[in-house]
């Protein structure tokens, strides 16, 4: 793969603190990149915002308005920065009337050491990890008619826990499911998207001290399905956690997860996987907030996309704040567009206001399938078809090595296969 | 037996200041059982003809022939040509993310040979070789040439080379960034792959140190795109103590 003349490549992108001109241990003021009337900039971030305030540069995503308000969020344009790439067209109204439909429904297949609950939008851990951060969010959220709550107990072991949401029509629903971790949990749970829906969803996660928490979300919807879903995290002292989003199934999907410290010494791996198909729109935005002193990041998200109008975005925002000294953290995000007509947008923002860190770092590349990566399994025989699909399967399965579940490995890999199989029809 | 013919081949390529000329007519017969080194100064032609048998897209051939026993070899994608019995030792072997060394030399023995290999030899036959060319055991899981050394890609070229088994096999500049002792293990590489195969080998060297593990049977020079003297092994020895200069002054 090449770069494009925008990225960088991992060493020019890695910011070694020494390496930072003029930076100092007060921090950097930032270059404004949103003007005052956008909704990040002037006084949506001052009057209304939840997170940041004033003070706050208004181009910093510490100045993000959340609320749990929806009337806090002005109605949508497509000009938001956050909006910018998403064809508000095909959000199928989530963004306009208070979502009504039926939410898809929860099945579970739960371990020892998991329980499931359903739980009114008025218990306690419904907002104990997450706030919207965006219109959409804040819709679903007060449209939600119950929570699915699902606990991994503490000190648990080995806990796995799989919950499919199988949608089962197109108007327009809202979901809520909370996860907790609690103390020294160990779990890997895998939240499966399947069927037809269009929905709005928060999915909140709480990890709790010292817990290992696994999430991996699958979006593998039928081709009409409509998809906005907000993840968050809260990560407790000395916690680890890892997101997996895999995207390949419908229209329109836009994953917004974030990662938020709130103690010293967590780790939050933030992994991605998308393929996007003709017409279809896969978007993730990354959010990790390095708020607390000694916390590691390493976000990599990895994408093929093929077809005419086949789009995908991905934003990743890393905000490593004034106190967040000994902050590690990495992001990166990889595209490889095996056909004509595909259009892949990605967007590493990095913000760093200490110096006092261990390193930051981000690249972003996009790339067509390699002609030398092909001449050489060519010449040792391999047809062009073959050699497509070993680079292709090579390029993701560095993410899906990362899951952990075998049967989902499999799946993911058939999954692989059968959209390298319609790229050749 | 088996001939790979090179008939007045011409070949360009594109630059930004349009089609150039890098091969004027070349002409090669190569048996199997033979071994042909191929030298000359840089920028002679030497790594174009090496390319231009395996097909890379890059170069436009603009007229004359290869045939590998009479068959078209130019009408053949690359692929074609791996499995009619051609195989390029390349001398920048490229980098193959997430594609291990394990499943691409299974995919492609069986590409070659039209079916799997039997698991149980093959198996065998891979740790054997890799033995042979003191290639590390744990590069097997690696992925292609992903982090090798220069040398490290080069044993790994003449290991697909002993496992593939082509009737003709060129090595372009394999002797090129080898240290004495690699040198010494790609050369018995070579020389086996040649022995056990009866293959046909066509050397591209700018250095006459290889010839002193691998036996030329015929040594042609190139010059600006054309063969300038062909002769038997004592022309390497020639090159050897006066170097190019004498061709490159007539050319001058």
């Amino acid at each position: 793969m090449t770069d494009t003349a925008t990225a960088f490549s991992d060493e020019e992108a890695r910011v070694g603190v020494p390496a930072i001109a003029g930076f100092t241990e007060e921090g950097e003021n930032l270059s404004p990149l949103n003007e005052d009337s956008s909704p990040l900039g002037g006084d949506a971030s001052k009057a209304h915002s939840h997170g940041g305030g004033a003070g706050v540069p208004d181009s910093s995503r510490a100045g993000r308005l959340t609320s749990y308000q929806l009337e806090d969020f002005k109605a949508l344009t497509g000009r938001e920065e956050d909006w910018r790439f998403t064809p508000l067209k095909r959000l199928g109204g989530l963004h306009k009337n208070a979502p009504a439909g039926v939410a898809p429904a929860i099945t579970s297949d739960l371990s020892a050491g998991a329980r499931l609950e359903t739980t009114g939008l008025d218990d306690a851990r419904v907002g104990s990890a997450g706030i919207p951060e965006d219109r959409v969010s804040a819709n679903g959220w007060n449209a939600a008619a119950e929570a699915t709550v699902l606990t991994i107990g503490a000190n648990a072991e080995d806990v796995k826990a799989t919950l499919t949401l199988t949608g089962s029509g197109l108007e327009a629903a809202a979901q809520h499911v909370v996860v907790v971790a609690e103390p020294n949990s160990r779990a890997v749970v895998v939240i499966d998207h399947v069927g037809s829906a269009v929905v709005s969803e928060n999915i909140e996660i709480d990890v709790q001290e010292g817990a290992e928490l696994t999430v991996v979300s699958v979006q593998a919807w039928e081709d009409d399905s409509i998809h906005a879903s907000s993840q968050q995290a809260k990560i407790a002292k000395d916690a680890k956690f890892k997101h997996i989003a895999v995207t390949f199934g419908g229209d329109l999907v836009r994953v917004t997860p974030s990662a938020r410290f709130a103690g010293p010494g967590a780790t939050a791996e933030m992994f991605g996987l998308y393929f996007a198909d003709s017409g279809q729109h896969l978007e993730h935005r990354l959010f990790v907030d390095h708020a607390q002193p000694r916390c590691t990041s390493n976000v990599l998200y990895k994408g093929a996309l093929q077809g005419k109008d086949a789009h995908t975005v991905w934003v990743g925002d890393v905000l490593i704040r004034k106190e967040a000294e000994g902050t590690d953290s990495y992001e990166a995000n990889r595209n490889l567009v095996l056909t004509d007509g595909a259009r892949a947008d990605s967007v590493p923002n990095l913000e760093i206001e200490t110096g006092l860190i261990e390193g930051a770092g981000h690249a972003s590349t996009t790339g067509r399938f390699d002609d030398e990566h092909l001449f050489y399994l060519m010449s040792r025989g391999i047809d062009e078809k073959t050699a497509r699909r070993l680079v292709v399967r090579g390029f993701l399965n560095e993410i899906i090595q990362k899951i952990g579940v075998e049967e989902l490995q499999t799946r993911l890999n058939e999954t692989v296969e059968a959209e390298l199989a319609a790229t050749e029809n | 037996m088996s001939t790979l013919e090179i008939k007045d081949l011409h070949v360009s390529i594109d630059t930004e200041q349009g089609s150039k000329e890098i091969l004027k007519g070349v002409t090669l017969t190569i048996k199997t059982g033979e071994t042909h080194a191929i030298m000359g100064p840089n920028g002679s032609g030497k790594s174009t003809l090496a390319s231009t048998i395996a097909g890379h897209p890059r170069y436009n051939v603009t007229s004359g022939s290869i045939t590998l026993d009479g068959d078209d070899v130019l009408a053949m994608s690359v692929d074609e040509r791996a499995r009619a019995g051609l195989f390029l030792a390349m001398q920048y072997p490229v980098e193959v993310p997430g594609v291990t060394m394990t499943n691409f030399l299974r995919t492609a023995k069986t590409a070659i040979d039209g079916e799997a290999p039997s698991l149980r030899h093959w198996t065998k036959d891979v740790k054997a070789a890799m033995a042979n060319l003191k290639i590390d055991a744990d590069f097997a899981g690696r992925n292609v040439n992903e982090g090798f050394s220069g040398g490290e890609k080069k044993r790994v070229e003449i290991l697909q080379l002993e496992l593939f088994k082509p009737k003709f096999a060129v090595l372009d500049e394999t002797d090129s960034g080898l240290d004495v002792d690699a040198l010494k293990v790609v050369s018995e590489g070579v020389n086996r792959a040649a022995e056990s195969n009866e293959m046909g080998t066509l050397l591209i060297t700018h250095y006459t140190r290889i010839l002193r593990y691998i036996k030329p049977d015929f040594v042609h020079v190139f010059v600006d795109g054309r063969v300038a003297e062909q002769g038997g092994p004592d022309l390497a020895d020639r090159l050897e103590e006066e170097g190019y200069d004498r061709f490159l002054a007539v050319g001058a």
